[in-house]
This record gives structure tokens, sequence and C-alpha cells, in this order.
């Protein structure tokens, strides 16, 4: 850059060599303006709000009299005695939901990357469509087809399955409604698509090539599978896994509108608190735990499963 | 060092392959005898990598059959076929170190102690430091050794290359063919190798056969092909070919009399591959090396019998060894001799009028209704 153009007069060069070293500097410094509207944006969107509810879950008082930071730590150890009930359960549900995602993204995610030809992307928009109608009204749409008069209902009451699931407590009686079978349902379809995207992504990348050498080094097609296609697509596993475990146990809309106050998860406490009981601080304190639980259990996941190398 | 395997011999019995109304390969023929170094050669699209996969049991034939020493394997699964493939890209597994993909074809096959035969695998491919890294860690060099490796270590009976050297830079590939040659004459095992470098194919196999969309144009050992091709294809595509059109005139005696607009030739009846009938067209080829250049004031001092024809020089291009002229002459626009630097003719400049002649052993008759110009470079881009 700061080489000047041969056929240029030499007359010229002491001239230019001012502009061309604040050009340099101007330079040095664009990845910093790049980043600008990044950083304002986790500062006020994450960074304040943040340090705003860690606040607040230290303060006491009433929404009367006022909330004082008064280092009030108790309240982490209340909230987590009288609610882990609803932690566990949500940590339950959205693991299950997660593991349902994956046995039912993992094979439609393989059928689009690799054997869909020229149907791919249509499947792919397929995948999507459920995003077009908000989130509330697929659940509420959920709720319906769950319904205790519905086809479901009556599909399975007549096969004997409500009998099982009853049995296995995840359903009551002859319904499915305001059971643990109709939240996690709920949330596995809602969060599948989040499962398939990064599966499918990680899956498409994988060089066919890879394998017919598999073959012709002598592994039979599960074997390949096993050995070449399922490793490679770990990244794509560990991204759709935590895209959906993350946001499925924190979520309230499934356990609100298809389960019971059995089936509460921490979602719906914490909404409980901020909104109707106006706890705020039992409210700041619980979303810190949750979000301390799934940061712990997803380093200890990050790092079982070793794809820091893979990408 | 590996145990030497005896390799297999390959017969393909009217193998085809068709793509819809596309025909990568014609029904073909072919012997691979065991242990050979045999080549595919020929331009991309030509079916040479279609004929491997085939063998690979990669691709499906449409019609004909795969035999591997004796037996049909035509409707094996390549996980069951005793071969291994050199991909062209090398297609190494990029989550194992070299080490796990040099073992990969022994764990599928059950063999539980593979340290060893790794370790000697890898010595011969002298990657031995690298055992632990990533495929994606190592040179285009290594890598390729890497994918020798991982197929060689299952003594396979035909070892399948799919263009091996094709991304490695000039000096390396020189290298990586002279290893090549050494492992296989170490090992014994039948090498199939597809390439469309003339010269690659030349240098490491015994047996070339020469592909041309979608058929064997001629096959046989590279000295022969190079001073007896059979087809303008042949004749252009394996070196440098200058073809002149000719009427046979007189076939009495041993030597055919051929009339080109540049005067008379004589080729040996025996060289020339197309039907010989007095006045019929030929084609008539010699190969530029063969080419003596006189200047035209010497041209009293050409011996007699030699096949003779004047022009001048338009072009000489100075390459150390050699020097490389173009002569227009008449019947062919652009003639091309290679002269050895021994005692170079000052004379012999673009503009000169000179004399080309050469020993009527070295040339060769082709059959006049073929494009003169297949498998030259005009040929390409026309395509």
């Amino acid at each position: 850059m700061a080489t000047v153009t041969p056929d240029a007069p030499p007359a010229d060069a002491p001239v230019q060599q001012a502009p061309v070293r604040r050009t340099a500097v101007r330079k040095r410094l664009v990845p910093y303006w790049l980043l600008l509207p990044g950083i304002l944006w986790l500062l006020v969107f994450f960074a304040a709000p943040l340090v705003y509810q860690a606040s607040t879950s230290v303060q006491t008082g009433s929404l009367e009299e006022g909330f004082k930071v008064t280092w009030h730590l108790q309240t982490y150890g209340d909230a987590l005695s009288e609610y882990y009930p609803q932690f566990l359960r949500s940590v339950l549900y959205a693991a299950t939901a997660t593991v349902l995602c994956l046995l039912l993204g993992y094979p439609l995610a393989y059928l689009i990357a690799f054997r869909a030809g020229r149907w791919r992307n249509l499947l792919m928009v397929l995948v999507i469509a459920p995003f077009f109608t908000s989130f509330l009204i697929r659940t509420l749409a959920w709720k319906t087809i769950l319904s205790d008069g519905g086809p479901v209902v009556g599909a399975l009451g007549s096969l004997h399955v409500l009998d099982v699931t009853g049995y296995l407590e995840i359903t009551a009686g002859q319904r499915v409604l305001a059971t643990p079978l109709a939240v996690v349902c709920g949330l596995t379809y809602n969060f599948l698509p989040f499962m398939i995207l990064p599966l499918y992504t990680s899956l498409e990348r994988i060089d066919g090539r890879l394998h017919e050498a598999a073959g012709d080094l002598y592994a039979r097609p599960v074997t390949t599978f096993r050995k070449v296609t399922f490793p490679l697509s770990m990244p794509g596993v560990v991204a759709g896994t935590l895209l959906t475990f993350i946001p499925a146990s924190g979520d309230y809309i499934n356990a609100e509108l298809l389960g019971s106050t059995d089936q509460k998860m921490i979602g719906n406490v914490i909404q409980s608190q901020f909104l109707r009981v106006l706890d705020y601080p039992t409210a700041a304190a619980l979303s810190f735990i949750l979000m301390a639980a799934i940061l712990a259990m997803v380093t200890v996941y990050i790092r079982k499963s070793g794809t820091e190398d893979l990408v | 060092m590996t145990q030497p395997s005896s390799g297999g011999d390959v017969r393909l019995d009217r193998i085809s392959k068709t793509y819809g109304s596309f025909t990568a390969v014609h029904p073909l023929d072919l012997h691979i005898p065991a242990g050979s170094f045999f080549a595919l050669l020929g331009a991309s699209g030509c079916g040479k990598t279609t004929t491997l996969r085939m063998i690979a049991g990669l691709e499906e034939p449409t019609t004909g059959t795969v035999r591997l020493a004796g037996k049909d394997i035509t409707d094996l699964p390549p996980y069951k076929r005793p071969v291994n493939t050199v991909f062209q890209s090398y297609a190494l597994f990029p989550h194992l170190d070299v080490y796990e993909n040099v073992a990969f074809g022994l764990r599928r096959r059950g063999v539980t102690s593979v340290k060893k035969r790794v370790e000697e695998m890898l010595e011969l491919v002298q990657l031995g430091d690298f055992a632990r890294r990533r495929p994606q860690r190592l040179s285009g060099g290594q890598q390729q050794r890497v994918a020798v490796a991982r197929a060689l270590i299952n003594h396979p009976q035909v070892l399948l290359l799919d263009e091996p050297l094709g991304a490695l830079d000039l000096k390396l590939r020189r290298q990586m063919q002279l290893e090549l040659g050494r492992i296989q004459a170490e090992v014994g095992i039948t090498f199939v190798h597809v390439t469309h470098d003339q010269e690659e194919a030349m240098t490491m196999a015994d047996t070339v056969a020469v592909m041309n969309g979608g058929r064997v144009e001629q096959l046989g050992a590279p000295a022969d092909l190079y001073e007896n091709p059979g087809t303008t294809f042949v004749a252009n595509f394996l070196g440098t070919s200058n073809l002149i059109e000719a009427e046979i005139t007189d076939k009495s005696g041993g030597d055919l009399v051929l009339t080109t607009a540049g005067g008379r030739l004589a080729l040996p009846a025996g060289r020339c591959s197309a039907p010989v009938r007095t006045g019929g067209k030929l084609l008539v080829g010699v190969r530029p090396e063969k080419i003596t250049l006189s200047h035209a004031e010497d041209a009293g001092t050409v011996p007699e019998g030699r096949n003779r024809i004047s022009g001048r020089i338009a072009e000489s291009s100075f390459l150390g060894v050699s020097t490389q002229y173009v002569v227009t002459a008449p019947g062919c626009p652009e003639f091309a001799v290679y002269e050895q630097n021994i005692e170079r003719d000052p004379r012999l400049v673009p503009g000169a009028e000179v004399v080309l002649h050469w020993n009527p052993a070295h040339t060769f008759g082709l059959d006049a209704a073929q494009n003169i110009d297949a498998g030259t470079e005009r040929d390409e881009e026309a395509v």
C-alpha cells in the first residue's frame, strides 16, 4: 500500500506519503469501527439488563415501599429450596425434548442433505415453514390437536397406548392435555427446526467422497455412518442440542398452554413471580440460577463431546 | 516391510455406462494383467474415471461384467471388493489423524493388532513422524502419501489411482511418480492409474490404454504407442505429431510411395494402420524429434533415401536441451521440429529457407477419414 507506483513522478513521492500514512491508520481502525454496533448492542440489550437483574436479585422490599439493595443473598437459597422441583422438571422436560428432536431431526436432516436431490430446497422451506406463524398460535393449535375429544386422544385411546403412557405416568387417565406428554410434545415440536437447521448445515458440508472412501476401505454403510458421517456431523449435533435445550429449559408457553399446575417449569415460576406475585428479587434470583445452571451444563457438555478441534 | 501380495488381473467384458442419453463408456473389453502398472490415459470426460469407478464398485456398470482374478465381482458392493482406491483429492478423513486414517481399512476388517503394520506402512511412505497429525495439517504431497498408505496397507489385489498426482506441483509430481513406481515394484500389486497427463502415463505405466469419447483408442506399451500411433487422437494426444494429407501413388514396393503437397514421401507398408489402395488418401505422420533440419543451401548434402520436405522457419524457441522450430511447409502450415542443441547452425533463424528430412522408417500412416486435429489443444477448444 505504501509503495509508490513506478510510473508516478519521483517528485510526488514526499507529498503522497502523508495521506498514505493516514490511510494506514484509518485501515487499522476499521475492524474496531465494524465491531462498534455489535458491542453497543450487547451493552444496551445484554450487559445493562444483566447488571440490573443482578442488582434486583439482591434487593429486598415490596412494590409499595420500594426495593433497596441489601445484599440479601438468602433470596437465592430460598428460591432454590422452594422451586427446585420446577428446576429439575425443566431440565428433565428440556432434555427429553432435545433427545426427541435429535431422534426426529437427524434422519430428516440426513435425508435432505444426502438423498433429497432437487427437492432439497423445498424440504428446507417446509422445515422452516412453521416459523411463519407465531409460537403462541402454533402452541394453541396443539391444544386443539391434543384436546380431550380430539383425534389424537381418540386414536391413542383406542390403541390402548394411553393405558401404557398412563402407567408410565406421562399421561393421566384418558387425557393427553395437561400431562407431561403434552408439554414435552409441544417443546419437541416447537424447537425441532432449531435442531434440524444446524444438523443439516453440518451434514451438507460433508464431502460425499468420504463416504465412497469409507466404502472402499471395507466399511459397510452402517459402519460408514458410525465412523465417518456421525463424527463429522458432531458440530451440528452439539449446536442443535444447545439451540434446542437452552430455550426449551427456559420455556414457559408450552407448560402454560399444554400443561397443568403439575407440569409447571421454571419459566412459569419466573414469569409469575415477575408479573403476578411481583416478587422481583426472587424472580431475578431464579433467572440467575437458571442461567448459571445452563452455563455449567453446557460447558461440561461441550468439553465431553470434544468438538473443539473439529470445525 | 509389507508382505509381498500377489496382484490379481482385472478383466472387463463388454462393460459400459450410460447416464440417461449420455454414454460415458461404450462397451469395452479390457484385460489388465496381474502385477502390471496399467494407465488409463485420456482427456477429461473420456470415460477413464468412470471405468476406474466401475472396477472399484463405486459405479454400477450399465452392461458387462468385471472380473478380478477370475472371479465375477460385478455385483459386489465396494466394501466387499479386494480393491482399494487412491482418490483424486485423497478423501482423507478429516476427523481422524494420519495413523487412524491408515488403520481404517484394517480395523474395518477386524484386524486387532494394527500398530506394527500401520507403523511399517507410514515408514514406507516416509511419514513416521506425522502419525498423530490431522490430514489438513499436512502438505499436498504428504496427504497424497497418506492416501497411498491408507489404500496399500490393506494389500488389495488391485490398487486404483484416480489422478493421484493431479493436485501436486510439477517437481513433487515427478518425485511421487518415481515413488509410486518404487512402491509398485516393491509390493507387486496390480496398479490401475487414471491420468490425463501423457508424460505421467508414459513414465509410470508399463501398459497404457488411451481413451477417447468413452472408447479405448489404442492399447500398448508406452514406446509402442508413441512410435506407432494407430489414430490421429493417439498421435496428437501422446506427444506431438506432424500430420500431412497424402495420396498413395505406388504400393508395389516394400515402401508405399505417397504424394503430398510438399513432394513425394516413402512410408514402410508395415507402418500404415489404414487400408491401402492406389489413389487412396492417407494421413502421413512423423514425430518432431525424428526430423533433421538443414538450411536450404545445404540441400545437396541430405543423404539419398530420406523423406524430405522444404519449408521456411516461422518461429524458433530455445529450450536449453533443445530448440523447437515451427516450420511453414506445403501441406503442413505448422510443422514442429525439435533439434538437440549439439551443433547449432546460426543460419536457422525465423525466415530461413530449410529442408526437413527424416528416415522413412519413422514415418507412420493413418486413416484419412479422421479428424486431423483430434487430441490437440485446438480440438479441445472446439469441444
